[in-house]
């Protein structure tokens, strides 16, 4: 890439190439800056931010007063904390594998590209277009008590009367259900491009050998398809445990009820912040969230050597 | 696009064949229509009457726009619309020229520096807004910026998801088409504006409709930033307004279907790029 610049430069004479090169670099630094101070004071600032803050105790004026690891130690004996890691763990550990299944399956049952499946595609990925505000309400209204029409078709199958978001024991299942019916499209189309990248020849090999279906899915399929289930997911790990999407579903279907049987560590975050005004102590929680964050991606990149799947 | 053969239960014969094709179709229909059946119940039940309801049959026996009516006139909706649409459009222009700019100097411009600039901005990319709401929210107050348009937009802009694709897309893009320009001596700023941005009109247009959509579809934030209920866009309006008319979900779900139509129209219109971009983008 630096030949074709020198070389153009080179046709100058030799007191004008200096300053090109330091014009390139000028304009370079002027044409990131909107982006790179934009990123620096929105994003960068407040994650740092966020682990100074939880030192301080901030009322809803914006006083601040330093406390030390007060908000650590509050943390350490609040049950409420405990209690929504507990629920946003159990969150992440039905939700990811859910997606994952559900995300995969979808992409193998549409992958051949034909009229039929585009359109298939389509209705699976609709959902997305869709703000979780509106999905949220829409499954409220399904699962209504005694007259929502999931409700009703409960009772229709024989479960009985099942009420799916005010019994605290099927509460975090039902929000779990509706993610997943709403992002699953998403997984479909990312497995759908890890799908494509699979040479057929393979496939048409293994076929001659006389493989069946199942073996070339286990033997061929899965084992290709790593980058892309490391990708998936550490993302929908991550979605699970700090993402906005979970927060707008159960801040919308349940506020975190009925007795905190859904508030995630995000929804508890966001009750200390805005409805009692303990700033300190939330951005306490958020740091922690943080950690837990770098432990999950850690822990993928360990689970999968590096990140690295060309050795297979 | 290469389609795989893995699903194709070797068949004997030709009928068996059109059999298992048929019963794989009919799965995947099924499916299907499950996928989109909320979709339907909330359109069925925005043109419902409210006697009508919690009635099973899907379509309503009385199709009523009674519903839409109420929301567009009892209710300052058109505000919440026009707000909405003022924030996704004025961040989708702003973000689109910050992040060309960016990702052309990324790509194309040499200067000290430009690869751990790049990783820091890549970086951002696993921060999640959840994470870093409250020192978010002080920063915004602290800058005067709580309950204004400033507020709703400014910090919705700035995504190193948008600076990714484009900088990958100004890499695949062939020198020669800037080299004419350059031994013309044109400055850096002629041939980001003459010659790079009309080369990425296919890019700009699907991130386009993305951002406009992640914005128009977007509540966390402006739940967060803007308590007045003039600043209210669309999303935080209809989460209020189901609070407010708790048990006239005939009117809930008519604010949803007008909230939710323009999107799934652009859907509909645009689905093979909105598709492919994400597919492409998903960070393969």
């Amino acid at each position: 890439m630096t030949e074709i610049l020198t070389s153009v430069a080179g046709e100058k004479p030799a007191a004008v190439r200096l300053t090109t090169r330091r014009r390139e670099a000028i304009a370079g630094y002027l044409f990131i800056l909107p982006d790179a101070l934009g990123l620096l004071v929105f994003i960068g600032l407040p994650m740092v931010l966020a682990f100074g803050i939880s030192f301080f105790e901030v009322d809803g004026f914006g006083s601040f007063k330093f406390v030390g690891v007060a908000n650590y130690v509050r943390m350490w004996g609040d049950p409420l904390f405990w209690t929504t890691l507990k629920t946003t763990l159990v969150f992440a550990v039905m939700l990811v594998p859910l997606l994952y299944v559900t995300g995969l399956g979808l992409a193998l049952l549409v992958q051949r590209t034909n009229r039929f499946n585009t359109v298939m595609r389509a209705m699976f990925f609709a959902p997305q277009m869709v703000s979780l505000v509106v999905i949220s309400l829409v499954w409220q209204l399904m699962v209504v008590d005694k007259l929502g029409v999931l409700t009703r078709l409960a009772a229709a199958v024989g479960l009985g009367s099942i009420s799916f978001l005010g019994n605290p024991n099927i509460a975090l299942f039902t929000v779990t259900i509706a993610g997943v019916w709403f992002l699953m499209g998403y997984y479909m189309l990312i497995f759908l491009g890890g799908l494509q990248d699979i040479p057929k020849e393979y496939y048409e090999a293994a076929k001659i050998d006389g493989a069946s279906p199942i073996a070339s899915f286990w033997y061929i399929t899965l084992p290709l398809l790593r980058p892309t289930s490391f990708f998936v997911l550490l993302i929908s790990s991550v979605a699970a445990i700090a993402g906005a999407q979970a927060f707008d579903l159960v801040y919308v279907m349940t506020r975190g009820g009925p007795a905190n049987s859904t508030t995630l560590l995000v929804t508890y975050i966001y009750a200390q912040a805005f409805q009692y005004s303990a700033f300190g102590y939330a951005a306490a929680m958020a740091a922690l969230l943080v950690v837990l964050m770098m432990v999950t991606t850690v822990f993928f990149f360990l689970a999968t050597r590096g990140g690295r799947f060309d050795n297979e | 696009m290469s389609d795989v053969v893995l699903n194709d239960p070797a068949p004997q014969t030709g009928r068996q064949l059109t059999l298992v094709r048929g019963v794989w179709m009919l799965v995947t229909l099924v499916l299907a229509l499950m996928a989109i059946f909320p979709l339907l119940y909330m359109l069925s039940i925005a043109i419902k009457a409210p006697t009508e309801v919690f009635k099973p049959n899907l379509i309503p026996a009385a199709p009523t726009p009674g519903n839409f009516l109420y929301v567009l006139t009892e209710v300052p909706f058109w505000r919440y619309l026009l707000n909405t649409f003022i924030v996704s459009a004025v961040v989708t222009v702003v973000a689109l020229f910050f992040h060309t700019m960016a990702g052309y100097a990324l790509a194309r411009l040499r200067f000290p520096g430009r690869e751990a600039i790049f990783l820091a901005m890549f970086s951002t990319l696993l921060v999640s807004l959840p994470v870093i709401i409250v020192p978010l929210f002080i920063l915004v107050r602290a800058l005067g910026m709580l309950n204004s348009y400033g507020g709703l937009i400014v910090p919705a802009i700035f995504n190193a998801f948008g600076i990714f694709l484009l900088r990958q897309y100004y890499l695949s893009l062939p020198r020669e088409l800037e080299e004419a320009a350059v031994i013309d001596g044109a400055g850096y700023w002629r041939i980001y504006w003459w010659v790079i941005l009309p080369l990425s009109r296919p890019i700009i247009a699907a991130l386009a409709i993305l951002f406009f959509l992640a914005n128009w579809n977007s509540f966390l934030w402006p739940l967060t930033v803007a308590s007045d209920p003039n600043l209210w866009v669309v999303q935080v309006a209809i989460a209020n307004f189901k609070s407010q008319y708790a048990a006239s979900w005939n009117y809930t779900m008519a604010a949803s279907t007008i909230v939710a139509l323009p999107m799934l129209v652009l859907f509909l219109v645009f689905q093979r790029q909105i598709m492919d971009s994400i597919k492409t983008s998903g960070l393969k």
